[in-house]
């Protein structure tokens, strides 16, 4: 075909809404014979449009028969979403297309339907993609199938649903081999890295960047009364907030984790004299709830929506004028994709104002916007494309009908995160999968996938299809429980909490969900049981919502600022606030290491200033943690954040010198990576994805810990008596890569090159105070629970009146 | 060996951290919920395949058990395979072992839920065992006494000065004692749960398994 400008149907219709198309927009168009193209594009850019445009000049051309093109997404809602945006120029040019989406919300008919016969364009996510391909009918499905458009594929290429989603790709590959690969990305530092993963392997993949528009008008929110010390609320803001909604048309107001939008969400309803319309909106409220803010917000009825990343993605708002970050933003990247949320006018400048949570995050966001002035993008490599996944994937494509190994090997080595996959690697994923790959060869009679004599693979038990299916998936959510309202034939469906926070409820507590305080009533079949409740001061829901990292670059640029004489850049309040930390202990250097020691109810505190990002930091409570069990400090535990690491157990570390010997951290990465919790966390991901631990079986779903035993004790299992086996050795990479880091402890060590500066103190510092108030403690086991649980013991019988 | 002693009907009992009974008088270890074989069983049923070492490492943990007490009698509480099937899938070697541990002591297996028929292997196979003051069995019948009895996989949630600390855990009281779980692949039940509050009285206690077994009142 050869290419083309914008066909007069559609010319008529930009001119009749009085548009014209963007020049990437038609350049699309032009190079649509592309086998495989990646547009990069600033929000608001019409990528969406860009990428639909060759798919719509096709179709209107009316000879295609069945699926034409699949429209992948991070986001159910964003499938939505898409689904009204193109319905109205589909409509209004009067051509004859149908459209469906297919996420975890369609229903089953709906699903069966879709199968049998496919819409031209099917919306869809990565995990509902991946069970498609599973179906013994998916060759039929996707015959003809032209185009594939991934959008926000820079947001996929950071998790492991975007190689599950390029695995499948490959799969797809294979049936439609004319298939052309259309990504649509968001502005991101490696265009390069993204075309890499796009392409099949080794293919190229064409690039286009489309004009970047003005910059952004963004600053920091001033307030009268400055921000507390520590905690992540950000109430001291919110008359300023309110000043600012009452300003602007509509305000999306962001926050990093859910349990934090829960609160501010509270907060802004009592101080709304005026009762403005504001929603809240978030991944752990009830769908039927998101759906109707949602609804109301493409009405423009909003004048304001608290929310979090589940808004991140290109949802197209209407009238956003300005977008409102409370919390520090962390990466400098995602901070440029959410301020492009507002004025989703191409060539206008967003608007956007940061709302620092505490005293560390105004030093952070000031840090965020010199790098945002000088265009300074951040970013990391990922490593070669992660093995759990690869095991679902042979398990899915088991389930699709026999295969071929090395043909199987083949597919999966042509997306980009596994070119460079050794066929022994495979063989070891494929052995996993069908034996268990186990040193002790127990399951010969009983194993998962057998080798026919014809050499292809099949399951032994077709019905194991059905289950695998179920354990599809690589979003590793904790487990949560339903929230209801209770009534006698079940009441309203509020949202979701965590198993965790859920047990560790008891009747009369009340909580926050969905803006609303709650009073827990009980548990019923797996559902949490509310009432309504207005009186009493909320317990917090601890959700798990999304913790970002902060990027090397603005910690290093904190760090800098910190060796500032004065700091005239930042507010008073902040600037004494240094001060302060600097008169009552030191401010952390860049060439130093500052360690602080400090009593705090009842317990031993030692916080660490290694500036290494949160995954290293993590590592070095880990390690450091180790080394204090072993010299007898009966540590308990400790919490990292992206610049220290804060450790707290039952004795005080006098010379902090030996635990930072390089060398004995350096023996003790092995000795810990046997042993600690971070590490099972780790495990209990990678076995859930490669299929050893099932979510879901087609029995009703257990009764949580009751009925099955935890991870941990498999892990344990394996470690005694298989240390090599091949999920061990995806828990140890994957530790190393992500959770250990241990590079930039290496990097932090040459650069304080022996320098620590211990420093003891009676009470917590203004720099030490935020990392009490961080989620996602990290428990160590050891003697001082062994000594708690004596006193404990002794204390209970003592209290009851009961000897020996 | 740690162990924490108690009475029960005039008997003279020890709770080992192992989660094994050791009547010392009797020279008798009792140990309940081997469920030995359980990965063999998932994997059969279409599950995944699990690591399958659990039986090797349960019959390490009681091998310890027998050296450190030197039992004369081994009465294994029931639910000591995961099913019947299990019973006959069991390699040749672990068979081995067991008729190793069984050499030379009394051996009893006792009917459970999951394995309710006989074992082919070595020992005698009974419902339940009268051993005056006490009587052995799989499952706890309400309004007995001098009972020690399995099945629910007690384990109890302790909440100390800092910090929550949930174990497996025998239950007991004037008449009855509740074993913990000794099998590596099995989960456990809270002592809060409505079965054990119903069988336990309010007085009960729990020994929490672990490096050290420890004493407190029992959850409820």
């Amino acid at each position: 075909m050869a290419p083309r400008g914008l066909p007069p149907l559609f010319e008529t219709w930009f001119a009749s809404k009085g548009w014209q198309a963007h020049p990437h927009q038609l350049e699309m168009l032009a190079r649509a014979d592309a086998a495989c193209q990646l547009l990069i594009a600033p929000t608001g850019g019409g990528k969406t449009m860009a990428g639909f445009l060759p798919t719509l000049a096709d179709l209107a051309e009316g000879a295609h028969q069945g699926l034409h093109t699949l429209y992948i997404s991070p986001l159910k809602a964003l499938a939505a979403d898409i689904k009204r945006n193109l319905r109205t120029p589909v409509d209004e040019m009067g051509l004859s297309i149908r459209i469906e989406d297919r996420t975890g919300d369609t229903s089953q008919t709906r699903k069966k339907a879709q199968r049998v016969d496919p819409p031209h364009i099917l919306l869809t996510t990565p995990e509902s993609l991946a069970l498609l391909t599973s179906y013994e009918d998916a060759p039929r499905m996707f015959a003809g199938l032209q185009r594939v458009i991934v959008d926000e594929i820079h947001a996929l290429a950071e998790s492991k649903r975007g190689d599950q989603l390029m695995l499948a790709l490959a799969r797809l590959q294979s049936i439609c081999p004319g298939m052309r690969r259309v990504g649509l990305s968001a502005t991101v530092d490696k265009p390069d890295e993204i075309a890499g993963l796009l392409a099949r392997h080794p293919d190229p993949c064409d690039i286009l960047v489309a004009d970047p528009g003005p910059d952004p008008d963004i600053a920091m929110l001033v307030t009268d009364e400055p921000p507390p010390w520590s905690g992540g609320g950000a109430a001291y803001a919110i008359p300023a907030v309110m000043a600012e909604v009452k300003k602007h048309k509509t305000t999306l107001i962001f926050h990093n984790t859910r349990a934090q939008a829960e609160i501010f969400f509270h907060n802004l309803w009592l101080a709304n004299e005026d009762s403005l319309p504001i929603g809240i909106h978030h991944g752990s409220l009830d769908r039927v709830q998101r759906e109707r803010v949602e609804a109301a917000m493409v009405r423009g009825d909003l004048r304001a929506i608290v929310c979090t990343g589940s808004l991140d993605l290109g949802i197209d708002w209407g009238d956003v004028d300005l977008v409102i970050q409370v919390g520090a933003p962390k990466n400098v990247k995602r901070l440029v994709q959410r301020i492009g949320r507002a004025n989703h006018r191409y060539n206008a400048p967003s608007k956007a104002l940061l709302v620092p949570a505490n005293r560390f995050e105004v030093v952070e966001c000031v840090a965020a916007l010199q790098a945002v002035e000088a265009h300074d993008l951040d970013g990391e490599t990922r490593g070669p494309g992660p093995r759990d996944v690869l095991c679902q994937h042979i398990l899915l494509r088991a389930a699709s009908g026999p295969f071929e190994a090395g043909a199987l090997f083949k597919e999966m080595t042509s997306a980009g995160a596994y070119a460079g996959l050794s066929r022994a690697a495979f063989d070891d994923c494929l052995d996993f999968c069908a034996t268990g790959g186990y040193a002790l060869r127990a399951y010969d009679q009983w194993q998962r996938l057998q080798q026919r004599p014809d050499g292809q693979w099949q399951l032994r038990d077709p019905r194991a299809a059905a289950r695998i299916r179920m354990n599809a998936g690589t979003i590793q959510d904790t487990d949560t429980l339903k929230v209801r309202l209770k009534r006698s034939r079940g009441g309203k469906p509020l949202g979701e909490i965590e198993e965790g926070f859920a047990a560790s409820l008891t009747p009369g507590d009340t909580f926050l969900i969905g803006g609303r305080i709650v009073r827990y009533e009980g548990l019923r079949e797996m559902t949490v049981e509310v009432t309504r409740n207005a009186t009493r001061k909320p317990k917090i829901a601890t959700f798990m919502g999304t913790k970002f990292s902060t990027s090397t670059q603005l910690s290093q640029r904190i760090l800098r600022l910190f060796q500032q004489q004065d700091w005239p850049e930042l507010p008073d309040h902040t600037a004494d606030w240094l001060r302060l930390q600097r008169d009552l202990s030191r401010l952390p250097e860049p060439d130093r290491l500052l360690v602080e020691s400090f009593p705090r109810d009842g317990r031993e505190n030692l916080c660490v200033y290694g500036f290494a990002g949160r995954n290293a930091q993590q590592t070095l409570g880990l390690l450091l943690t180790k080394r204090m069990e072993e010299m007898g400090l009966a540590p308990m535990g400790f919490v990292a954040t992206d610049y220290a690491t804060l450790i707290w157990g039952l004795d005080a570390v006098g010379d902090p010198v030996p635990l930072f010997d390089p060398q004995a951290l350096r023996d003790g990465l092995d000795g810990w990576l046997a042993g600690n919790s971070l590490m099972k966390r780790t495990f209990r991901g990678a076995a859930t994805i490669a299929g050893l631990i099932e979510r879901n079986t087609p029995s009703a779903r257990k009764s949580g810990r009751q009925a099955t035993f935890s991870s941990d004790i498999l892990y344990d299992t394996l470690l005694k008596y298989d240390p090599d086996h091949l999920l061990m050795r995806i828990t140890r990479d994957e530790a190393m890569r992500g959770l250990v880091d241990f590079a930039r402890i290496d990097e932090m060590l040459a650069r304080i090159d022996g320098r620590i500066d211990l420093v003891r103190l009676d009470h917590v510092t203004p720099l030490s105070a935020p990392l009490f108030l961080e989620v996602g403690k990290v428990r160590v086991d050891g003697e001082a629970e062994e000594r708690l649980l004596a006193e404990e013991s002794a204390a209970l019988m003592r209290d009851a009146g009961l000897t020996m | 060996m740690t162990g924490l002693p108690f009475t029960l009907a005039g008997a003279q009992l020890t709770a080992l951290g192992s989660g094994a009974l050791w009547w010392e008088e009797r020279s008798i270890l009792c140990v309940s919920d081997l469920h030995l074989g359980k990965s063999e069983r998932m994997a059969r049923r279409g599950g995944t395949t699990l690591p399958p070492y659990e039986t090797q490492d349960t019959l390490i943990r009681l091998e310890n058990d027998l050296q450190h007490t030197n039992a004369g009698t081994v009465i294994c509480l029931g639910d000591s395979f995961d099913d019947m099937a299990a019973v006959g899938a069991l390699p040749e070697e672990d068979r081995l072992w067991i008729s190793r541990l069984q050499a030379g002591r009394r051996w009893v297996w006792i009917e459970g839920n999951h394995d309710p028929g006989p074992i082919g292997l070595g020992g005698s196979h009974l419902a339940e065992l009268p051993l005056p003051p006490l009587t052995f069995r799989h499952i706890a019948k309400p309004g007995k006494s001098g009972e020690i009895s399995g099945h629910y996989h007690p384990k109890v949630k302790v909440q100390t000065r800092l910090r929550t600390v949930s174990r497996p855990a025998f239950l007991f009281d004037s008449d009855r004692v509740i074993l913990p779980a000794y099998g590596t692949y099995t989960g456990g039940l809270r002592s809060t749960d409505a079965a054990l509050k119903g069988l336990m009285r309010k007085e009960a206690r729990a020994i929490m398994t672990g490096q050290t077994p420890r004493l407190v009142a029992m959850p409820r």
